[in-house]
């Protein structure tokens, strides 16, 4: 679980980073980095990891998820107000939204890109613009990108210490880069939606 | 102080439970929890009525029995202390008080608050001990060990097994429990000869009683009334990982 969610926050930097070409005027750029990534072997290998990783992140955490569920099979009438972090409580439920905008991400490129759904996986610069100019992708895209840096804010630092690192000095230190990590990390995404659908 | 009593009444671990309300007046804030709880029950068995059960042994926060859930926390809101240290001068006049068993799958309710805590002795008999000869008290103070590893040791063996942490866990885990008597050995030099065979049985063990998975949430550190530290799941994770 720690480890496939450790290996897909490594992935999501380099995806920011390509998508900041979308940026551009010119779409050659942002089209050569995706055919790159669809075709270089070594990505086409990693590619096959990462699903992997997603799988084993999204089928893990459901098992886990439902053991937990049943092993307090009767709750309390006073609720739980104890000192929790706060983010760790819904990390089932930011999951699931996560997984859904996933779908229809694979659906709106990862498909074309298979050739399972219509559409130019050499454009997918074109793609992508067309997209963000519709409002209501915007705001699934914002919404889902602020549950996934609360998702994220927690997650960070749980990898490390489910991997048993756990440090007087490095774990606080860990923790603070978990909340850049999931501030700076969602807001990249958002800030290319935003300037994408109001001011192109 | 005049109190409204809510507390979870079951006759037996089949019977269907409910809470029950309770007026309580002239309650002392001089008194601690338990003692409330005795004058609710010399009240229902001068009223001829079934008292309420609840564990408690030492009153001294030493034995970890006297585990109840007080309106959202484990052992009531007051950090660091166990229900029979629970003063009532924590509680405000009027305040009505919500009181429930431990709720976990492997702590079933015997009886209104009393849990059966087994699943905790049979983890501590999977591989909770050492049992390698170590010789007598001069044997073991010619082996030198730091203090600080030493301390950290005491830390987690002051862990007095209430059951606290899966009650607060929101995944009724046992990890932090685990962790403090994994912990207790790992890090002393007799405990290191058996510390393979330990963790694997007794995390072996813990799933089997059906205790959830641990989401690092840190609920177990924050309510624990001896404070073990979270610090102590993350070791008992590296010594698992060592394990194979």
């Amino acid at each position: 679980m720690a480890l496939a969610g450790i290996f897909l926050l490594m992935f999501l930097p380099i995806h920011l980073i390509i998508n900041f070409l979308l940026l551009k005027s010119d779409p050659v750029p942002f089209n050569n980095a995706a055919h790159f990534m669809a075709t270089f072997p070594l990505v086409k290998i990693m590619e096959i990891v990462l699903i992997g990783a997603i799988l084993l992140h999204i089928t893990w955490g459901i098992i886990l998820q439902i053991q937990n569920w049943l092993a307090r099979p009767i709750g309390y009438v006073s609720g739980s107000k104890s000192e929790i972090s706060f983010f760790s409580r819904f990390m089932i439920w930011t999951g699931a939204s996560i997984f859904t905008f996933l779908l229809l991400h694979f659906f709106n490129f990862y498909f074309v890109k298979l050739g399972l759904v219509k559409g130019n996986p050499e454009d997918f610069y074109s793609m992508a613009h067309d997209l963000f100019k519709i409002p209501a992708y915007n705001y699934i895209y914002l919404a889902c990108f602020t549950l996934l840096g609360f998702h994220l804010f927690h997650a960070f630092s749980s990898a490390f210490q489910t991997l048993g690192l756990n440090h007087r000095i490095w774990t606080p230190v860990v923790k603070v880069v978990a909340l850049v990590y999931a501030i700076i990390l969602p807001a990249g995404f958002a800030f290319i939606s935003i300037i994408l659908w109001l001011f192109r | 102080m005049k109190l409204t009593l809510k507390i979870w009444r079951q006759k037996n671990a089949k019977a269907k439970g409910s809470f029950v309300t309770y007026k309580m007046d002239n309650v002392s804030p001089e008194m601690a929890f338990l003692e409330m709880l005795d004058s609710l029950n010399k009240k229902l068995v001068e009223e001829d009525l079934d008292p309420v059960a609840f564990d408690h042994d030492c009153r001294e926060g030493i034995c970890g029995s006297c585990g109840m859930y007080i309106n959202g926390h484990p052992h009531g809101l007051v950090p660091g202390v166990t229900t029979c240290h629970l003063s009532m001068r924590y509680f405000k006049e009027g305040e009505t008080i919500w009181i429930e068993p431990w709720r976990a799958k492997p702590f079933p309710v015997i009886k209104d608050l009393i849990v059966d805590r087994q699943a905790f002795d049979k983890i501590q008999i999977a591989g909770g001990f050492i049992s390698i000869n170590t010789g007598a008290a001069p044997d073991a103070n010619s082996i030198l060990i730091r203090k600080q590893k030493s301390d950290e040791a005491f830390d987690s063996a002051i862990c007095i097994g209430c059951g606290a942490c899966v009650a607060a866990c929101k995944n009724a885990s046992a990890m932090l429990f685990v962790s403090a008597k994994i912990s207790q050995f790992a890090l002393l030099p007799q405990g290191r000869i058996e510390a393979k065979e330990r963790v694997r049985a007794m995390v072996e063990k813990m799933d089997e009683v059906g205790f959830g998975n641990c989401s690092n949430t840190g609920s177990c550190e924050a309510e624990c009334p001896k404070k073990i530290k979270i610090v102590n799941i993350a070791r008992l994770n590296r010594e698992y990982f060592k394990a194979f």
